[in-house]
């Protein structure tokens, strides 16, 4: 087989995986914080807001890290997808 | 309104883990590509100097002994000096890949005051297990910063460095004032409220 037709082949390929890689942080840091809400659901406080203190009701840890896993898929992701997508089409 | 200690530990893990995922980003897709727009270049760096300001209140504020006041102090300096030596880098004011070890003495610095000034053993309780446990993590990854000044463009090596981070936020996460660890407390320890 050509080994130019080769390198073309799997150019893509690894772009595609690089994008589905960073894709998946945000999902990926999002269900972690889900599960752990689950797994011990009295750390969300507000589920059961009985007399407790203003940090309790704002700090609440599964659901900052839901928070910044969506911060990352919403904020950050789609600019770097675009770039990926522009830096690949320049290397073609 | 003076927010309970752990809670800090919390607030800080969060800012971790956002340092974690940036870097990871950033290592998945490529300097080149992170650096296009000039807020993500930015982000990381920026992020690390705010919270190594953010590391001054908790300074004044929760001093329960000199060490621990020193032992803040020294974190919120080397941080923001990591912080401001990666802003230099990526604003071009600094070129050597050499000033990388800013970062590097901020994992010893920080590793060290991890583990002065924790006064009990490992199993004391689970405070005293995270500081051993975040110190030697610390130390030992100091090699990510010092790999990055060599091999600056080396994918593992960025990796390793932003999975430390988010190591550092899972264990910084799972910080309790009080509370058992792998089912050992001390009874000097007090009572465990959670």
């Amino acid at each position: 087989m050509n080994a130019e037709l080769v390198t073309e082949l799997e150019a893509p390929a690894h772009r595609t995986a690089r994008a589905r890689l960073v894709s998946a942080l945000g999902p990926t840091t999002a269900l972690a914080g889900l599960v752990w809400a689950i797994v011990q659901p009295y750390r969300i406080t507000l589920l059961h807001p009985r007399s407790e203190s203003f940090w309790w009701l704002v700090v609440q840890p599964p659901l900052l890290v839901i928070a910044v896993g969506l911060l990352f898929h919403f904020v950050v992701l789609p600019g770097l997808l675009e770039d990926l997508e522009e830096e690949h089409e320049a290397s073609l | 309104m003076k927010p309970p200690s752990e809670h800090v530990h919390w607030l800080f893990a969060t800012g971790f883990l956002v340092l974690g995922l940036c870097l990871l980003g950033e290592a998945i897709v490529g300097t080149d590509v992170w650096r296009r727009r000039a807020w993500r270049a930015y982000l990381w760096p920026g992020m690390a100097f705010a919270l190594g300001v953010l590391l001054w209140p908790v300074m004044v504020f929760f001093t329960n002994s000199t060490l621990h006041m020193l032992a803040h102090g020294a974190w919120a300096q080397a941080l923001m000096l990591a912080g401001a030596t990666e802003l230099g880098l990526v604003r071009g004011k600094l070129q050597s890949s050499w000033w990388r070890l800013g970062m590097t003495a901020a994992f010893l610095v920080s590793g060290a005051a991890f583990l002065i000034h924790e006064q009990n053993s490992w199993f004391f309780q689970r405070s005293a297990f995270l500081h051993h446990l975040l110190g030697w993590t610390l130390v030992v990854a100091a090699i990510f910063p010092l790999a990055r000044c060599v091999r600056p463009r080396s994918q593992a090596v960025a990796t390793g460095f932003a999975l430390t981070f988010v190591v550092i936020a899972v264990m910084l996460y799972s910080d309790r004032d009080v509370a058992p660890v792998f089912g050992h407390i001390s009874p000097l320890a007090g009572t465990p409220h959670r």
